[in-house]
C-alpha cells in the first residue's frame, strides 16, 4: 500500500529527471536522526515480539516460589538465571517483558486498524455526502472528543466488562474522531480538484471515486496519524491495564505488570521500573517515527 | 459579537444532549437489570423492585425514560451512591475542589516552565538547548504518567524521604474548608504547619499531572514562535534597529501566544484524563480516584453522574475558551 500511495504524487511533478518518490522520501526521512532512531527501536521491539518464545529464558507465566522478588543479575542476590530479576510470585521479568512487547505491538496495530477502517469510511461518507449526514457524523465525533479520553474509555469498558479485547475496542472508539476528521478534511480538499471532476465526468461511480481516486491521495496524513496513533493506543491500553480494566493478570501486559508491582515500590525497584521503561521507549519511538514521517510526507514543509 | 456568542452557545446543546445520552445509556447497557445494578450486590426484594421500576420509569418507553432522566438532571438530581447512600452531586462537589487544586497547580507548573523553554528554544533554534528542550518534551509527551508517578515516589519519597507518599495533608491537621483548596484554606486559618504539609503533598502529584501539558505547551510555543519570527514585520522591527529582546517580547510573543492559548484550553480534557491516573497513584481524594473506586465497587450511579458532571465541566470550559478567544481575536469572531 505504501509504495503505491507514495508514488501517486509523482504524477504532479513536472518532467525532467525527478528522483524516484521513494528515494526522495528516504532522503528526507533519513536526514531526521530522531526518526531513524525511532525506526531502529521499533524494529528492535518488533524482533523482541516475534522471537519472544526463543529469547525468553522462562515461560512468562511460570511461577517459582524459590525466587520471590529476586533482583537483576548485577545486584547482590541476583543471578543470570533471571537476568532482570523476578516479580512477587517468582516469574521471570525478562520473559514477561519480551511477551509484553508482543502484546503491546498487537494492541497498537489492532486499535489503529479498527479506528482507521471505521474512521476512513465515516470520513469519506461525511466528505462526500455533506448535508445532514455530515453534520450528524461530525457532531458525534465532537461529543467523543469533548469527553476526557480515558474517562470515555473507562465508561466503555464498564459497559463491556474489563479485558484486553474490550479495552482495545474502547481505545479504538476514543481515537476514532481523529481519523474521521483527517479523512474528511483531506476529502474536501481533494474533491474540488480537476482529476476528481475528470473521473466523475468520465462516469466513475461514487464508490470508485471515494476509494480509488480520492482515498489514495489522502494517504499521507493518514499514515502519519496511524503511526502516532499506535503510540496513543499503547499508552491508553497500558493505562487501562494499570487501572485493572485492561488485560487481566496473569497476562504479561506492561500496564498490568505495573499495577501488580505497585505495592512493591518500596522494596523492589526493578518490578516497577522496567515495564514502565519499556512503555516509554516504545511510545517515544513511535512518536519520533511519526514526527519524521510527517516532515518527510508533508508537501507544505518540503523545500 | 452577540451573534458569535449565540452561535457558539447553541453549538453546545447537541454536545450536552450527547453527554446525557451517554450517561443515560451507561446504566442501561451494563449487563443485567438496571434496578439490580443500581441496588448493588445486596440485592432487592421483589416488591421494592417493582416500586423502583415504577419510580424510575423503567416500565415506560425509552424516550419517556430519557425525558424523565433529563428533567431529573436539570433539577440537579443525579441519583444516590449505592455504597454511601449520599447524593452523587454532593459527593462530587465535596471532592471536586481537590481535583481543581491539583489541576491548577499542574497547569501553572506547565506554563511556568513550558512557555520560557519554548520561547528560548525558538530563539536559539538548532542550538543544543533547542534540541534538549525538544527531546525532553517529546519524552514528556510519551510518558506513561502512572509510571512516572511511581518513579517519583521511588526517588523522592522512598530514597530521599522528602515528600509524603499519598494523601492531601498529614492526618494531624484539620482545616475548615472555605475555598476547598487546602493550601489556601490553611493560610487563611494561619496554620503554617498545615500549609507546609499540604504543599509537600501537592508537589509530586502536580509534577506528574503537569508533565504532558508542559511538553505540549513547550512544543506549541516553540513552533508558534518560529512561525512568527519568520514574518515580515519581525524583519522590519529588526531592520529599524529595535533591541532583539524587545522584538521577541513585544512583537513576536504577543502574536505567538494566540495558538498557545487555544492549546492550553484544550488541555482541560487531558488534565482530567491525567487526574484519574495521578489521583489513583497518590491516593489524592479527588473526583478521578472517586470514579475509579466507583468502578471497582460497581457503584454505577456514581459512574453515571460523575461522567455527566465531568463531561459538562469540560464542555463548559471549552465553550469559555472559545468565547474568550473570540473576544481577544476579532478574526475568529467574524469568520463564518
Amino acid at each position: 500500500m505504501t509504495a503505491e500511495t507514495l508514488e501517486a504524487p509523482s504524477a504532479a511533478v513536472p518532467a525532467g529527471t525527478p528522483p524516484h518518490p521513494l528515494r526522495e522520501f528516504w532522503s528526507y526521512f533519513s536526514a531526521n536522526r530522531g526518526a531513524v532512531a525511532g525506526l531502529v527501536v521499533i524494529v528492535a521491539v518488533l524482533l523482541m515480539a516475534v522471537f519472544a518464545d526463543v529469547l525468553s529464558p522462562h515461560s512468562p507465566y511460570l511461577t517459582n516460589n524459590a525466587v520471590f522478588l529476586k533482583p537483576p543479575f548485577w545486584q547482590e542476590g541476583g543471578s543470570l538465571a533471571y537476568p532482570l530479576g523476578t516479580d512477587a510470585i517468582g516469574r521471570d521479568i525478562l520473559s514477561r517483558l519480551l511477551h509484553g512487547a508482543r502484546l503491546s505491538l498487537v494492541i497498537g496495530i489492532v486499535v489503529v486498524a479498527i479506528a482507521m477502517a471505521a474512521g476512513i469510511v465515516l470520513g469519506l461518507v461525511a466528505g462526500f455526502f455533506k448535508g445532514i449526514t455530515e453534520i450528524v457524523i461530525m457532531r458525534l465525533m465532537d461529543i467523543v472528543l469533548t469527553m476526557p479520553s480515558l474517562l470515555l474509555a473507562i465508561v466503555i469498558v464498564a459497559i463491556l466488562g474489563p479485558g484486553l479485547m474490550n479495552a482495545m475496542l474502547a481505545v479504538a472508539i476514543v481515537v476514532l474522531p481523529h481519523y474521521v476528521r483527517i479523512t474528511r478534511a483531506a476529502v474536501i480538499g481533494e474533491t474540488s480538484k480537476d482529476y476528481v471532476i475528470a473521473a466523475r465526468v468520465s462516469g466513475a461511480g461514487t464508490l470508485r471515486l471515494m476509494f480509488k481516486e480520492v482515498l489514495p491521495n489522502c494517504a499521507a496524513p493518514l499514515i502519519v496519524q496511524a503511526t502516532l496513533g499506535v503510540s496513543t493506543a499503547i499508552l491508553d491500553a497500558a493505562a487501562l491495564g494499570f487501572l485493572g480494566l485492561g488485560a487481566q493478570p496473569p497476562t504479561p501486559e506492561w500496564g498490568t505488570m505495573l499495577a501488580d508491582a505497585r505495592e512493591f515500590v518500596l522494596r523492589a525497584w526493578w518490578v516497577v521500573t522496567l515495564p514502565g521503561l519499556m512503555i516509554l521507549i516504545t511510545v517515544l519511538a513511535f512518536n519520533l517515527l511519526g514526527d519524521g514521517l510527517r516532515d518527510a510526507l508533508d508537501p507544505k514543509l518540503k523545500r | 459579537m452577540l451573534r458569535f456568542i449565540l452561535t457558539r452557545v447553541s453549538l453546545v446543546i447537541p454536545t450536552f444532549i450527547g453527554i446525557t445520552l451517554l450517561a443515560f445509556f451507561l446504566i442501561r447497557l451494563v449487563p443485567g437489570d438496571p434496578i439490580e445494578t443500581m441496588a448493588g450486590e445486596r440485592g432487592i426484594d421483589p416488591a421494592r423492585h417493582e416500586l423502583l421500576r415504577k419510580e424510575f420509569g423503567f416500565d415506560k418507553p425509552v424516550l419517556t425514560q430519557y425525558g424523565i432522566y433529563i428533567s431529573r438532571v436539570l433539577q440537579g438530581d443525579l441519583g444516590k451512591s449505592i455504597v454511601t447512600r449520599e447524593s452523587v452531586i454532593s459527593e462530587f462537589s465535596a471532592l471536586f475542589p481537590a481535583t481543581i487544586e491539583l489541576a491548577l497547580c499542574a497547569i501553572f507548573l506547565a506554563l511556568a516552565i513550558g512557555l520560557p523553554a519554548g520561547i528560548l528554544a525558538a530563539v536559539k533554534r538548532n542550538s543544543i538547548f533547542d534540541h534538549g528542550v525538544m527531546g525532553l518534551s517529546l519524552t514528556g509527551y510519551s510518558m506513561p504518567i502512572f509510571w512516572w508517578g511511581l518513579l517519583l515516589i521511588l526517588l523522592f519519597s522512598v530514597q530521599l524521604g522528602i515528600t509524603p507518599v499519598s494523601g492531601r495533608i498529614a492526618v494531624q491537621y484539620y482545616i475548615e474548608p472555605v475555598t476547598g483548596f487546602l493550601t489556601i484554606d490553611s493560610l487563611l486559618a494561619g496554620d503554617f504547619g498545615a500549609f507546609k504539609s499540604a504543599l509537600s503533598h501537592l508537589v509530586l502529584p502536580a509534577i506528574v499531572l503537569g508533565t504532558v501539558p508542559l511538553a505540549v505547551i513547550a512544543r506549541m510555543t516553540r513552533s508558534a514562535m518560529l512561525e512568527v519570527l519568520g514574518e515580515d514585520y519581525i524583519r522590519t522591527a529588526r531592520a529599524k534597529g529595535m533591541a532583539p529582546l524587545r522584538v521577541i517580547a513585544l512583537h513576536a510573543l504577543r502574536n505567538a501566544l494566540i495558538p498557545v492559548v487555544t492549546v492550553i484550553g484544550l488541555q482541560v480534557g487531558v488534565l482530567f484524563t491525567g487526574a484519574i491516573l495521578t489521583e489513583t497513584i497518590f491516593s489524592w481524594p479527588g473526583v478521578g480516584k472517586w470514579l475509579i473506586e466507583a468502578i471497582s465497587r460497581r457503584d454505577y450511579p456514581v459512574l453515571q453522574g460523575g461522567t455527566l458532571l465531568i463531561g459538562v465541566v469540560v464542555m463548559s470550559v471549552n465553550l469559555l475558551v472559545d468565547l474568550l478567544y473570540g473576544l481577544i481575536n476579532p478574526r475568529i469572531r467574524h469568520a463564518r
